[in-house]
């Protein structure tokens, strides 16, 4: 059932007027075929199609004419399962059952621009405008039945997508009569934004929460079984007629260009040729191992470029005394200074944090295809398609509306990632050689290449007055911008293939402070900046990756709550509850606490001997609305410094939970991947270029290292709006670690990655 | 360029490679399979992971050459919908995946693992599937996974 049929030659429109049975895979990004039925017109509804803009509400939901429902969704399920959540409250507020939605997303030949997957707000924001254009659709759809049953709306109900009296359930029209296989022509009140801040209502107001019958319940992914069975293609199945592939080809020393190429090194090569502008460089051949071979081979002449990076050992020393690029104050509370001044004792620390790679399990993968008359499609595994689809036409210089970008699932998605620079890479090459190209990079690309995490350092300072009390609490983060490069591929400035042909970076500013509700009388919290060690073309470029710059925020900002809390003598979760403030914050505290059976007492854990010491930890962390608190259980071996996290217990609080099952499997990936990076992920560089380029050189989490137990709390609030659980659990998981390995062994590590060498090098 | 004759999934394909290529992308590009996938190229992951005689191998850096007239089953040949290996059951009810793009490794690793091993404790399960990668952190639902699937294959 889950096809990828010629996409090429789909339109929107065949969604809804092509013959033959309904063929749909939920969440696939492919054509739905349905029979068209004309029927009586109405106002509302319209047989050609309107265009896909965001105030039509057409360009979001669509009754098929067996009653079916298209739903077209601008962002994009990395694997979490979000499409069932769109699914279930589309259907919700549609009143039809759940299987009869299909949700076709990331695609911008179906879909307006909501932002892609960006900041988890699938739901938090992408959600609520598919709800409330289902919504609209429903009160549309009623008004039409009571022009057709000749009826007052107010007299009429909807279930299982049959408008019908309340009075006579004979008085009758399905949605498919009343709509189906024509399209609404219904105009919505646009707030004028695209991306994630999209939002575009109509009249209708959605269900109260008290009315649910399908959100909130646990329902699969249909997606799993096609990949279990290998019929449904990633980006890297995409095959198109006359397709040639490519590799590129980066300097081995970051920054430096091309003196020349030698073409004829790989002459004997079938169809090998080189694709050459500026310093961007790729080879491209008929077979894929024939580009991967002419990769091996080229001769390029590289300019001796001064390295441009720094001692990695020398890293935080370096962002301590790097000049400031742009500071950003939080609103302070109190007097931090003075208060200081009449502490009694002062309590400081400082984090640090390393660049981190996204390393997809695949590096990126595109096929771009220029067709005669100039239209040019993209599949792409991007997080955010519409985006991708403004930066292909920006490279190729041609108008938006010329190209279309096709998200297929690809090796991975955690945020601004290789799949940009691919997409954008691919163009290129496509335009020289006129053929459709499929690119995938190497990994050492994928790892060596991608856009990172930027590294940090964090500065925490604590008074304490005579009584012990906390009077003062100052927070600095400081480090590279997690916007170096934008996270998005709109612009050729924030792409590989626009820096090696000459574009010009604009580096931006943006980091974070801590997401909490601590109060304190005097509170002060702030950000810095540092410029990129190299301005262009930069293996070590910082982007967002998976919860940008949370966990090295919180990973400080945590674990100093029980250096204060180890400084007074108290419990660590005591100490929390007397400073956190919001209700919900507390409330996720006290449930994961309470779940994983925390005993109150201060930390370390007394009477710990022989070679395994056991310890627990906890840490908070609130993001974008979504708070969760995690209680880790971990094992050290003191000899090796191996940490073992057997357990965690995580309670999330996320508002109105639209799908448990999904939330689960959510919470879980996001802690083990959290888990790797706190033990295992460091970008290794030396001056010249990242040496972290396969997984020997990055190695992550090992199913041999798995928690026993990871225990999910869900504090659901149906009369909250849903906020997002696509990161807010990985934020804690550092934090929750160091203080456990301090629980365990007295020992507090203030860098990360807790590898064994470095834990057991601090024990010694 | 040399000619082979691979057998995949119960099928003879003649196909000319260099003898140098690895199956891998005489499976993806001549053949047309959907799987496996490269993820590495170095034998580091397990995202090419396919059996020969039986033995799951990495087909990233297996050259087609060295695979003569040996039995290659990837994992579409592994089961159907109609007819699916307990793991490929096992995947679908226990949710595992989220990108999916690591899958090859971990089913094709642990399909072999459960044939020779029946009953295998946790401990063995996780040996067997050491040095597998999974990015997306799916870890605890492939371990449930591929417990289920033990149980089944008993």
């Amino acid at each position: 059932m889950t096809k990828m049929e010629k996409p090429a030659n789909f339109s929107r429109r065949s969604f809804l007027t092509t013959g033959g049975a309904l063929v749909v895979s939920i969440g696939m990004p492919i054509s739905a075929e349905t029979l068209l039925s004309i029927n009586t017109a109405f106002a509302q509804a319209t047989a050609t199609r309107p265009p896909l803009v965001p105030n039509q509400l057409s360009s979001y939901v669509a009754i098929n004419a067996d009653g079916s429902v298209s739903a077209f969704f601008g962002k994009m399920d990395m694997g979490q399962g979000l499409y069932v959540s769109i699914g279930q409250m589309v259907a919700e507020e549609l009143d039809v059952p759940f299987e009869r939605v299909t949700v076709y997303m990331a695609d911008t030949r179906t879909s307006v621009n909501q932002g892609g997957a960006s900041g988890s707000t699938g739901i938090q924001s992408g959600g609520k405008q598919m709800r409330a254009a289902s919504a609209e659709a429903r009160r549309v759809l009623v008004e039409m039945g009571a022009q057709k049953l000749n009826l007052p709306a107010d007299q009429l109900t909807v279930a299982d997508g049959v408008v019908q009296a309340k009075s006579d359930p004979a008085k009758r029209a399905t949605y498919a009569e009343l709509i189906g296989g024509r399209h609404f022509n219904v105009e919505l009140e646009w707030n004028n934004k695209i991306g994630n801040a999209l939002y575009a209502p109509g009249k209708a107001t959605p269900k109260s929460h008290k009315d649910y019958k399908i959100v909130g319940k646990p329902i699969k992914r249909a997606d799993i079984a096609p990949k279990a069975f290998c019929t449904a293609p990633f980006v890297t199945d995409i095959k198109r007629p006359g397709m040639v592939h490519a590799r590129m080809v980066r300097p081995p020393v970051a920054g430096a260009t091309i003196e020349s190429v030698d073409e004829a090194s790989i002459k004997n090569i079938p169809g090998a040729r080189v694709v050459r502008e500026n310093n961007f460089l790729a080879v491209v051949a008929d077979k894929e191992w024939d580009a991967i071979k002419a990769l091996r081979q080229l001769k390029v002449q590289w300019s001796n470029s001064k390295p441009p990076f720094i001692d990695q050992a020398a890293l935080y020393e370096y962002i301590r005394k790097a000049p400031v690029r742009k500071r950003e104050d939080s609103k302070p509370v109190g007097n931090v200074e003075e208060a200081f001044k009449s502490a009694a004792r002062v309590i400081e620390a400082e984090y640090e944090w390393p660049f981190q790679s996204h390393s997809c399990m695949g590096p990126a993968c595109a096929v771009v295809e220029i067709a005669d008359n100039g239209h040019v499609t993209c599949w792409s595994g991007t997080q955010k398609p519409h985006f991708l689809r403004d930066g292909v036409a920006r490279t190729l210089g041609v108008k938006p509306e010329t190209v279309d970008c096709i998200w297929v699932v690809g090796p991975g998605s955690y945020g601004r990632s290789d799949a940009d620079d691919c997409g954008n890479d691919c163009a290129v090459i496509a335009k020289a050689v006129g053929k459709p190209v499929r690119l995938q990079y190497m990994r050492n690309d994928g790892t060596g290449w991608d856009p990172k995490a930027p590294a940090s350092i964090h500065r925490a300072r604590a008074a304490i007055d005579a009584k012990g009390q906390v009077i003062a609490y100052q927070f600095l983060s400081k480090g590279f911008s997690r916007v170096d490069v934008n996270t998005n591929g709109s612009q050729p400035r924030d792409t590989l293939a626009g820096h090696f042909r000459g574009v010009e970076l604009r580096s931006g500013d943006n980091f974070g402070v801590p997401a909490e509700s601590y109060a304190f009388a005097n509170k002060h919290t702030a950000w810095e900046t540092i410029p990129p060690l190299l301005d262009r073309a930069s293996p070590l470029r910082s982007s967002h990756l998976r919860d940008p710059v949370g966990p090295q925020i919180h990973f400080a900002s945590e674990s100093f709550m029980d250096e204060i809390a180890h400084a007074l003598g108290v419990d660590p979760l005591e100490l929390r509850l007397r400073h956190v403030k919001n209700p919900r914050h507390a409330a996720v505290l006290q449930a994961a606490a309470k779940k994983a059976g925390w005993e109150s007492r201060p930390s370390p854990r007394k009477g710990q001997s022989g070679n395994t010491a056991s310890g627990r930890g906890i840490a908070y962390a609130a993001r974008n609305g979504t708070v969760v608190a995690i209680v880790s259980e971990i094992e050290v071996d003191r000899s090796t410094g191996k940490i073992w996290a057997r357990k965690f217990t995580v309670a999330h609080d996320c508002g109105q939970v639209i799908n448990p099952d999904g939330l689960v499997h959510t919470v879980e990936g996001n802690i083990i991947q959290a888990l790797s990076r706190t033990i295992w992920e460091e970008v290794k560089f030396d001056t010249g270029n990242v040496t972290s380029i396969d997984w020997l050189t990055y190695p992550i989490l090992d199913m041999t290292e798995v928690p026993e137990v990871i225990d999910v709390v869900i504090l659901d609030r149906p009369d909250q709006p849903p906020t997002g659980a696509g990161e807010g659990s990985t934020r804690p998981v550092t934090a929750a670690i160091a203080n456990a390995i301090f629980d365990a062994t007295g020992v507090r590590l203030r860098r990360a990655p807790f590898t064994p060498d470095r834990l057991r090098a601090a024990m010694s | 360029m040399a000619s082979f004759t691979l057998d995949v999934n119960g099928k003879s394909h003649a196909i000319d490679a260099d003898p140098d290529m690895p199956l891998l992308y005489a499976l993806k590009n001549d053949v047309g399979l959907n799987n496996p996938q490269f993820g590495c190229g170095l034998a580091q992951c397990g995202a090419c992971t396919v059996h020969l005689n039986g033995q799951p191998i990495r087909s990233c850096v297996t050259p087609v050459s060295a695979v003569g007239d040996g039995k290659v089953v990837t994992m579409s040949g592994l089961g159907t919908p109609e007819k699916p290996h307990p793991l490929q059951t096992a995947y679908v009810a226990e949710q595992v995946t989220q990108c999916g793009y690591c899958i090859n490794g971990w089913v094709m690793t642990a399909a072999a693992f459960l044939r020779d091993n029946k009953k295998p404790t946790d401990e063995q399960i996780k040996q067997a599937l050491h040095g597998i990668k999974c990015r997306c952190g799916t870890h605890m639902n492939i371990l449930r996974a591929v417990k289920r699937a033990a149980s089944m294959m008993g």
